[in-house]
């Protein structure tokens, strides 16, 4: 790496361009959006320019604040899933015999290049009253009323009923579960990968059972990873807006759709800009957790 | 032979990839991750209306797909936004990634932090922030907007990737061809950039998949003329699921997947070769 004064032309030619586009197409229209979540709304929906808190102490109001709220319980559940689901099929992984290692972590990655509206759209087709999961159950049902039948209780089990899948949070969750898998296993792959089975093996010598090796031992080492997953995962779906507008009910809307409303059918910039405002500064928040977990760990690897 | 069978037999403590228990897990781990998106697949080859029940093998409904007019123009929009994305992006993502493997300059962490945003940031922060931008600036929403803001969100992900390529670089290569008379020009153009290439073509594909996929930031900056393949998607799933709807997303799975192990078997190559070397 060298001094950009050595080079005080290549370096203009080299960081300049692409600076200016991020500086025009991202960073000012985020600086519109914070002056707006100041502004006020005149009475066509236009957009007064002023100085007032009174669009984030809308957010504050009831009906909104547990929108909010239901945001992070969804974002909270769904992490506390993905590291359920996760962590076991990083493991897998992790331990698998090396030829294997590079097919399995691909076949987790692949469904993830997979656009997000078709992998959200897919559990449409698998939760509706007429979807997959459905059809399954109502084949089931027949064979075991066709079983009873056979034993003379033929109305035991009365017509099939489709369940209500969709829709309702539940979905809204399996979904954003879904979507954001990768994001855990990867990083608690790497560490797991990396970490030293000596201390395993260690442990399993001094007489630890599986499991107790693997609450004093294995997720303490690879909490690094565990956590860098589950922050990743909770920013993600925090902000997610796709996966609650189209598996999720009235009564499934995240913070997302909360924006997205005001920005569209309420018109509303102002208050959808202080949202967004509120909903980055929670990302950022997340992200500086992580950096100085991460700080945290290499200066301990260092020590 | 009993040797064999007393080796498969025991398994060590460690050896989860061969626990019953563990292969399960992965199994249903998998099965979580494949039953949705391979069903959609297979049912888009299903002679049934109701798509449900199993008919019969059947390309009716890629017919109806590949000729329905209004998706025809938004499959033609998405490829023209996504062509002149990923080169506008994957140019600027090149010198981006470049000079922040190049350069050391005051300010560089906070700028690092700065360039890599539209990473992180929600989709929705950025897609709400282009509109307000766009129509404070009162400019008609359309391709142009779209294509504009793929190309943000697309720098920070070409560059990442040009800079992981760039670290495996000898600085004595350009050293020497300085020293054999070539001046800065003939050495970026004949030593960094063949170097570089297979960076490129990887950010490349990576903007072109990104662009083709996105739909958040699409939602808010397309116009009404302006639809891409996922917004006109999305626009069709709202209101059911069809068999023609399944068909051309699997369309849009083969062209995506295809992309990106394009871009994987690029990358494996030549981090063999440079672990050859």
């Amino acid at each position: 790496m060298e001094s950009w004064r050595r080079n005080k032309l290549a370096f203009a030619i080299l960081t300049l361009p692409p600076s200016a586009w991020l500086v025009v197409f991202f960073t000012l229209p985020l600086v519109i959006v914070w002056l707006y979540s100041f502004a006020e709304r005149g009475p066509q929906g236009q957009i007064l320019l002023a100085f007032t808190f009174a669009n984030y102490d809308r957010a504050l109001e009831w009906i909104h604040l547990s929108i909010i709220w239901k945001s992070v319980w969804i974002a909270a559940i769904t992490t506390t899933l993905c590291f359920v689901i996760g962590f076991p099929l990083a493991m897998g992984i992790a331990f698998a015999p090396r030829r294997f290692k590079n097919p399995l972590l691909l076949l987790v990655v692949l469904p993830f290049w997979t656009n997000l509206l078709i992998r959200t759209y897919a559990w449409i087709a698998v939760l509706r009253t007429r979807g997959f999961l459905n059809f399954g159950l109502e084949w089931l049902h027949d064979q075991v009323a066709g079983a009873l039948a056979l034993v003379g209780l033929s109305d035991l089990l009365g017509p099939f009923q489709p369940l209500e899948l969709l829709y309702n949070q539940y979905a809204v969750i399996i979904g954003l579960v879904y979507v954001h898998l990768p994001f855990l296993v990867l990083p608690v792959y790497a560490t797991l990968e990396k970490l030293d089975k000596a201390y395993l093996e260690a442990a399993l010598d001094l007489g630890a059972g599986q499991w107790r090796m693997l609450w004093t031992v294995t997720i303490p080492l690879a909490l690094p990873g565990i956590v860098s997953g589950c922050l990743l995962v909770s920013i993600l779906s925090l902000g997610s807006f796709l996966t609650p507008d189209l598996l999720g009910g009235t009564d499934s809307a995240m913070i997302g759709n909360l924006i997205a409303r005001q920005f569209s059918s309420s018109r509303d910039w102002p208050f959808g800009a202080a949202l967004s405002f509120l909903l980055l500064y929670a990302t950022f928040l997340i992200l500086w957790v992580r950096a100085a977990q991460a700080g945290r760990s290499t200066a301990s690897e260092a020590a | 032979m009993s040797a064999t069978r007393s080796l498969r037999r025991r398994v060590g403590p460690l050896e989860y990839g061969r626990k019953g228990w563990m292969q399960l897990v992965m199994f249903l781990g998998f099965f979580f991750l494949y039953f949705p998106i391979v069903s959609l697949v297979a049912f888009s080859f299903n002679d049934s209306k109701r798509n449900i029940v199993w008919q019969g093998f059947t390309l009716r409904y890629y017919e109806m797909a590949l000729n329905n007019q209004a998706l025809h123009t938004a499959f033609t929009n998405s490829l023209f936004i996504a062509t002149v994305s990923t080169l506008v992006s994957t140019v600027l993502g090149a010198m981006l990634g470049l000079a922040l493997y190049r350069f050391r300059f005051p300010g560089k962490g906070p700028f690092e932090g700065w360039v890599h945003l539209p990473i992180v940031i929600p989709e929705i922060c950025m897609g709400v922030a282009a509109l307000a931008f766009f129509a404070r600036l009162d400019i008609p929403l359309g391709l142009f907007t779209i294509t504009v803001s793929h190309i943000a969100f697309s720098i920070p992900f070409v560059a990442v990737v040009i800079r992981a390529r760039m670290a495996g670089f000898d600085m004595a290569l350009e050293e020497a061809s300085l020293d054999l008379g070539a001046n800065q020009w003939q050495t970026f153009w004949n030593v960094t950039i063949p170097y570089m290439l297979p960076g490129i073509v990887a950010g490349a594909l990576l903007a072109f998949t990104l662009s083709l996929d996105d739909f958040v930031i699409t939602f808010f900056t397309s116009g009404p003329g302006s639809t891409t393949f996922p917004v006109k998607v999305y626009s069709m799933v709202r209101f059911s699921v069809t068999p023609e709807v399944n068909a051309a997303s699997s369309i849009l799975i083969a062209i995506t997947l295809t992309l990106t192990v394009a871009a994987l078997a690029i990358q494996s190559r030549w981090t063999r070769k440079r672990g050859d070397a």
